[in-house]
């Protein structure tokens, strides 16, 4: 039962010679065979390069060379470039695309030896909080298939929770880690923006988008944002700071630590079950030290509409290089060169994405700019103000990672306003630039909830170390779908 | 808030999306009701506050020195393009 090792675990096997790579690809190789009618969790398997790379890290173990990872298995959200190999972001429009280069963080976890298994499905160019705006299909949750795994880092969470892989990628542009780690009853960090490189992570919302990871404990994420923070010439946002060892941190004792607990988010939209949740989770952060209080963040609230201008406007303007020229889908026969990006574009994208474009396009259009985008935009300085403001009081802020547990498949594709409201409680963290995690914290019949963990700017090692804390305390993390179990 | 046809057929001209006609009115429908929810930020008061420009205080857009620093793969950036002939890229015909 090689796959109920955490990451930590299986590195430190792999060291000791209790198992070899091969060994543990193979397993883990199976075990997404046998799933993948069932989750739908990967649009790619690269098992051949996979058992390559595998064999070459025996040889570096063996020979005592290799890094924190050597040998060990993860894959990857289909939104990070992989160099030779397919990279759709979950769109028609890059079906057929294969990467001339590796995203940074791909190279980075390549060169600590991890040995990557493929590319995980995921909302259409990371546009969604269910997994069912993909091109290749909806993602299933593992603890019940009639159920979504969150969004947008669906395949990622689904993969993690139904132990296909120890670890896997992700992104995070309004709560795409975040919230299938509640969804799925794992961990999921969103690093500050700037703290990973987005060079080769396709861009949805540049000023939001920030690369991270799913794990099932905070331990293991913090031994996988070791590897791939850190500054990035490639990478104009990248912070040109000195990364922690986010492992070694993780045993800080908890005493003396202020927690806020964010009183907006304990809103009328909250499940009163997930409130439970959420106020024993709490209660054991106070049980090791912590001291609580409730800290208001008044323009909080406005996160969505914020978002909504935003992320549409971003994305209007990066999704403008699918031009059926260079790369990606072209139409058949265009009559002329206005035809070409029309229909390239009106086929090679879905109705969401299109959705979003179509809003961007609106709200930056002539005479719309200072009512819609720059409004935005002074909303969001309000919001960061109301975070440092908060920050001032308390060492970090907690609260619900998402209003309710996973919804069912079809649910709320009807409607893009009630599924965007899953994201009101992460969005913030975004608008701020700030890192925020989620861990699980209990059931809601049958399904987990996350509670979500917000720190300051740079402040990653305090929120694993919190969350490492209350995983020393709790077993949530340590439950699996019965039939991944 | 309600956007007309014209205004969606508008919108998709300037993104550069061909619509199919059915489209048209789930798109009225569903953008009139996001431009509802954003509506929500004209009751914000932000007198005197600075757009936001970035989201880490303080930093702004890093530049690096105009040098060469990569060395010319077109073969392998135009191995993914739809039509490339000659090292060009292949459009249709824009001037007749």
């Amino acid at each position: 039962m090689i796959h109920r090792n955490s990451l930590t675990q299986l590195a430190a096997g792999l060291r000791a010679g209790k198992f070899s790579s091969v060994e543990l690809v193979r397993a883990y190789l199976a075990r997404i065979e046998a799933s993948q009618p069932a989750l739908n969790a990967f649009i790619s398997v690269t098992g051949a390069q996979a058992l390559e790379a595998a064999h070459a890290a025996d040889r570096d173990i063996a020979a005592g060379r290799g890094g924190a990872l050597t040998g060990v298995p993860i894959a990857h959200k289909d939104l990070f470039c992989t160099a030779g190999v397919r990279t759709t972001c979950g769109s028609r429009m890059l079906d057929s695309f294969v990467s001339p280069y590796d995203a940074t963080v791909v190279a980075k976890l390549k060169a600590a030896g991890a040995v990557t298994l493929g590319k995980l499905n995921m909302d259409e160019f990371a546009m969604g909080s269910s997994n069912e705006t993909s091109y290749f299909g909806p993602v299933r949750n593992p603890w019940n298939p009639e159920f979504v795994p969150g969004g947008s880092s669906g395949g990622s969470a689904a993969a993690v929770a139904a132990r296909l892989v120890p670890a896997a990628t992700a992104t995070d542009t309004g709560g795409s880690i975040r919230q299938p780690a509640a969804l799925c009853g794992i961990t999921g960090i969103k690093p500050t923006y700037g703290r990973v490189s987005r060079y080769g992570m396709i861009a949805f919302a540049s000023s939001l988008d920030q690369g991270g990871v799913l794990t099932t404990s905070a331990q293991d994420a913090a031994l996988m944002l070791r590897e791939m923070a850190g500054f990035d010439p490639k990478d104009s946002t990248s912070v040109d700071a000195p990364v922690p060892d986010y492992v070694a941190e993780l045993e800080a004792p908890l005493a003396g630590l202020k927690v806020g607990l964010i009183k907006e988010f304990l809103d009328e939209g909250l499940d009163r079950e997930n409130e439970r949740r959420i106020r024993d989770a709490v209660a054991v952060l106070e049980r090791l030290g912590a001291s609580l209080c409730e800290v208001s963040l008044p323009n909080l609230p406005r996160s969505v509409p914020v978002y909504y201008v935003v992320a549409p406007a971003e994305c209007s303007s990066n999704l403008a290089r699918y031009d059926g020229v260079r790369f990606g889908h072209r139409c058949k026969d265009p009559r002329d060169l206005q035809d070409l990006y029309r229909r390239s574009r009106g086929e090679g994208f879905g109705a969401e994405v299109k959705r979003r474009i179509m809003t961007g396009t609106y709200v930056l259009s002539a005479g719309y700019y200072d009512a819609y985008y720059l409004k935005a935009q002074r909303v969001r300085q309000l919001i960061a103000a109301d975070f440092k403001h908060a920050f001032g009081e308390v060492d970090v802020l907690v609260g619900p990672t998402s209003p309710t547990a996973a919804f069912r498949v079809g649910a709320k594709t009807a409607d893009p306003i009630t599924m965007y409201l899953n994201d009101i409680y992460t969005i913030g963290a975004n608008l701020a630039g700030l890192p925020a995690l989620s861990v699980p914290c209990g059931f809601v019949e049958g399904l987990p909830v996350g509670l979500q963990i917000v720190g300051p700017h740079f402040a990653e090692a305090r929120i694993l170390n919190v969350a490492h804390r209350y995983q020393l305390e709790t077993d949530w993390h340590l439950k699996a779908p019965e039939r991944f179990s | 808030m309600s956007l007309t046809r014209a205004q969606i057929e508008n919108i998709a001209h300037l993104a550069r999306l061909e619509l199919e006609p059915a489209e048209i009115p789930v798109y009225q429908e569903s953008l009139s009701r996001i431009l509802d929810l954003v509506g929500d930020l004209e009751r914000a008061d932000t007198a005197g506050i600075t757009p936001m420009a970035h989201p880490l205080p303080g930093l702004t857009q890093r530049l690096r020195p105009d040098e060469v620093t990569e060395e010319d793969r077109h073969e392998l950036y135009q191995a993914c393009a739809p039509q490339v002939a000659a090292g060009l890229y292949l459009v249709p015909k824009v001037i007749e």
